[in-house]
């Protein structure tokens, strides 16, 4: 991926005198995490081909702190919290999109309280209403179509916030086949790294969670798996090659099937 | 005429009432040790809930078998509970059946015939959740938490109700006057010629005898929903009504902490300044909580509602995948845990004495607590809107924020943001570096 993406920052914007129309949040591991970046970039393909004028904060976004949070450091929650606020109300932010649901769930849900009101949405239901406003398109044979397709709802998208079907549309609209888990939508298996899980060792238990997840994937003998969320992502990417499937079964965000179908 | 019996039964109804209302003080009072929270807004919604969830049973039936099963016991107890109306009557007056003789036969009739009906039901239902416990053994109900005495909790009320429903279709059976009638005898006239060959005055025995340990056994099994499980036929109604009505992925924002962080990035405060006169110190004796007290009371009207379906525990992926936590347990334990309090209060004459215990650590241990994903399956897999996972958070806050007792991979992380605004060690500086990779 070397082609030159446009990413104004919200310090550029505002030097030229202008106020652009939605904020993307990167996020910490969209912004660092290997293969969380690729996703970011996939997103940002699509702002690009769509002529969406965003803005980044760049080294001026800290992590929203929900993953203190949620480990039961609510102080620092409070204080990451306070700072992005005071830096998103500086730039007079109104709109904000993200690519990961805990981002999108701390932001929506936890910020209003303490000063920060936006209006938040998630890449997949932005994407959805840019093609609804015909912003962006699918081309007529999709690479995709009729490959067989099943979607890992994270956590903080579905459960925690009621989005199941933006992610869907999605993936229908690129002409797959889309296969649903046994567990799917409300009860759909956590990938196992919320809550901090991500950056701790599990319990001891007599099985890895992203493992019994991939194996629930695996039963619709999906050609890919889709995410929402890069640390479902890095989740589900581990437990397929923990049932060495790797080459077989691609995961990918759902950004990147629509940036893949845009070439 | 004879009194006795009226007498007899007004003071078994006046005992079983006044023992009923000393436990449902005792009960509000455990309740109110927990902290106070705000849950004053969205009246309309709160209502909605209750009807939906608790009245309308709606996350019953999303496992079709056993909601199928439990909304025909809900609803036969509650009907059938008009039928109690009439015995209460007729027992404090000597009556016989009184809403026969104010009623007309055709409504009468039919109003019993419902009951018989529902009796039952309830009857075929009670067998049939008695198998999948004790026969099929669905799993849920056989997990590390179910120890002897809710397992046997579960078995008792499950007999109880057959009993119950038993002796109402034997005494309608036995009942001449009505089996005569012939309107509303829909089941009990199956039952009626099991007895054809007694003499009319031992069926009377009988008909009496079925009357009594039926309004008994009632008063009993009222009494016995505030040492059950089965206290949630009561309770699922406020717990519905209170339960979480924000989006589940939102925790609540502790106040305490939002003065403190406001002082901190205020440059004009002064923090060595006395406070304000007339201004309570709104500093929290701590933060998080190790014990019931602190938690909220709606978290220990959870406690006390949870009808240890395992329900949640089914879905947990921690617990799926052999960790230790189980959300299930720790409801049973939030409630374990405030009898004891409840109880230790109780003899001290309502103060608690400090007995050395407390919820986390004694029923609750850290390995539990760390092992949940916040996913908030067990929130939403609750059918009477509980949410364990609150419960989790608040004590991670104690042992985070009073214990500095984190596992020390989290430690790291959150030094990691401390210093450079994300949960790796990576520079601040290059957070638009995939910008050009
Ligand atoms: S939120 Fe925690 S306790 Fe509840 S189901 Fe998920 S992992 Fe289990
Ligand atoms: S918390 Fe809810 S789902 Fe879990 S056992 Fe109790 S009642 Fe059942």
């Amino acid at each position: 991926m070397s082609e030159q993406l446009k990413v104004p920052t919200m310090a550029q914007c505002m030097a030229e005198g202008r106020q652009p129309e939605v904020l993307f949040w990167v996020g910490s591991a969209g912004s660092y995490d290997d293969r969380a970046k690729k996703i970011t970039r996939a997103f940002v393909k699509i702002l690009n081909i769509a002529n969406v004028d965003f803005a980044v904060l760049g080294t001026e976004e800290s992590c929203t702190g929900d993953v203190a949070k949620r480990a039961g450091n609510e102080f620092l929650f409070q204080m990451q919290a306070v700072t992005n606020i005071e830096v998103l109300n500086a730039y007079q932010v109104k709109r904000v999109v993200t690519a990961c649901p805990h981002s999108y769930n701390t932001l929506k849900n936890e910020y209003p309280e303490l000063g920060g009101n936006y209006q938040v949405q998630h890449h997949t239901e932005f994407i959805n209403e840019l093609m609804k406003d015909g912003r962006i398109k699918i081309g007529g044979a999709s690479k995709l179509s009729g490959k067989r397709i099943t979607f890992h709802d994270p956590c903080y998208l579905g459960r925690a916030n009621g989005v199941y079907e933006a992610p869907r549309d999605l993936l229908k609209s690129l002409g797959v086949e889309l296969v649903e888990m046994k567990r799917s939508k409300n009860t759909a298996l956590c990938c196992g790294a919320g809550g901090a899980q991500m950056f701790k060792e599990p319990e001891k238990g007599d099985k890895d969670i992203n493992v019994l997840r991939t194996e629930d994937a695996l039963e619709t003998q999906p050609n890919i798996i889709a995410t929402g969320c890069p640390y479902c992502n890095t989740m589900m990417t581990d437990g397929v090659k923990a049932k060495e499937k790797e080459a077989s079964i691609q995961v990918l965000d759902i950004a990147e099937l629509i940036a893949n179908s845009q070439e | 005429m004879n009194y006795i019996p009226n007498i007899l039964f007004a003071l078994a109804l006046i005992a079983g009432l006044g023992y009923f209302a000393k436990n449902v003080k005792k009960l509000i009072r455990n309740i109110k040790l927990g902290q106070d929270v705000d849950v004053s807004d969205n009246k309309s919604l709160r209502w909605k809930n209750m009807a939906r969830i608790a009245l309308g049973q709606s996350k019953m039936v999303k496992r079709p078998v056993s909601g199928f099963l439990h909304v025909v016991v809900y609803v036969g107890f509650v009907i059938i509970n008009i039928e109690v109306l009439e015995i209460i009557i007729d027992g404090l007056f000597g009556t016989h059946r009184i809403f026969s003789t104010v009623l007309p036969d055709a409504i009468y009739g039919f109003l019993i015939g419902c009951f018989e009906i529902l009796a039952f039901l309830v009857f075929i239902s009670v067998i049939v959740f008695w198998i999948r416990r004790n026969i099929i053994k669905i799993q849920r109900f056989w997990k590390s938490e179910m120890t002897a005495w809710p397992k046997n909790d579960a078995n008792y009320i499950l007999y109880f109700e057959m009993v119950l429903m038993t002796l109402f279709l034997v005494m309608n059976a036995t009942d001449l006057h009505f089996q005569s009638m012939d309107s509303g005898n829909i089941i009990s006239q199956y039952i009626a010629p099991w007895f054809s060959g007694l003499s009319e005055s031992s069926i009377h025995i009988i008909e009496r005898a079925a009357w009594w340990i039926h309004i008994l056994g009632i008063l009993v099994f009222l009494n016995y929903l505030y040492f059950s499980k089965h206290l949630h036929i009561l309770l699922a109604f406020p717990n519905t009504y209170y339960g979480k009505i924000n989006p589940k992925g939102q925790l609540n924002n502790l106040e305490a902490v939002t003065n403190e962080v406001k002082m901190m990035m205020d440059p004009n405060v002064d923090p060595f300044a006395a406070p304000a006169e007339g201004v309570e110190n709104v500093m929290p004796a701590k933060f998080g909580a190790s014990d019931v007290q602190d938690l909220s009371w709606v978290q220990l009207l959870n406690a006390y509602t949870c009808t240890e379906c395992g329900r949640c525990t089914s879905e947990c992926p921690a617990n799926l995948t052999g960790k230790k936590l189980s959300p299930r347990k720790i409801m049973m334990d939030t409630r374990d845990r405030l009898e004891e309090v409840g109880k230790n209060i109780d003899a001290n004459n309502g103060e608690f004495k400090d007995d050395g215990k407390q919820l986390l650590g004694d029923y609750i241990a850290p390995e539990e607590l760390w092992a949940c994903t916040t996913c908030n399956a067990c929130v939403e897999a609750c059918p009477v809107s509980i949410d364990p996972l609150s419960i989790i958070i608040e004590m991670r806050r104690y042992l985070v924020m009073e214990q500095s007792a984190a596992p020390v991979e989290l430690n790291n992380m959150m030094t990691n943001i401390e210093n450079n605004g994300a949960p790796w060690p990576y520079n601040q500086m290059d957070r638009l570096n995939w910008k050009d990779e």
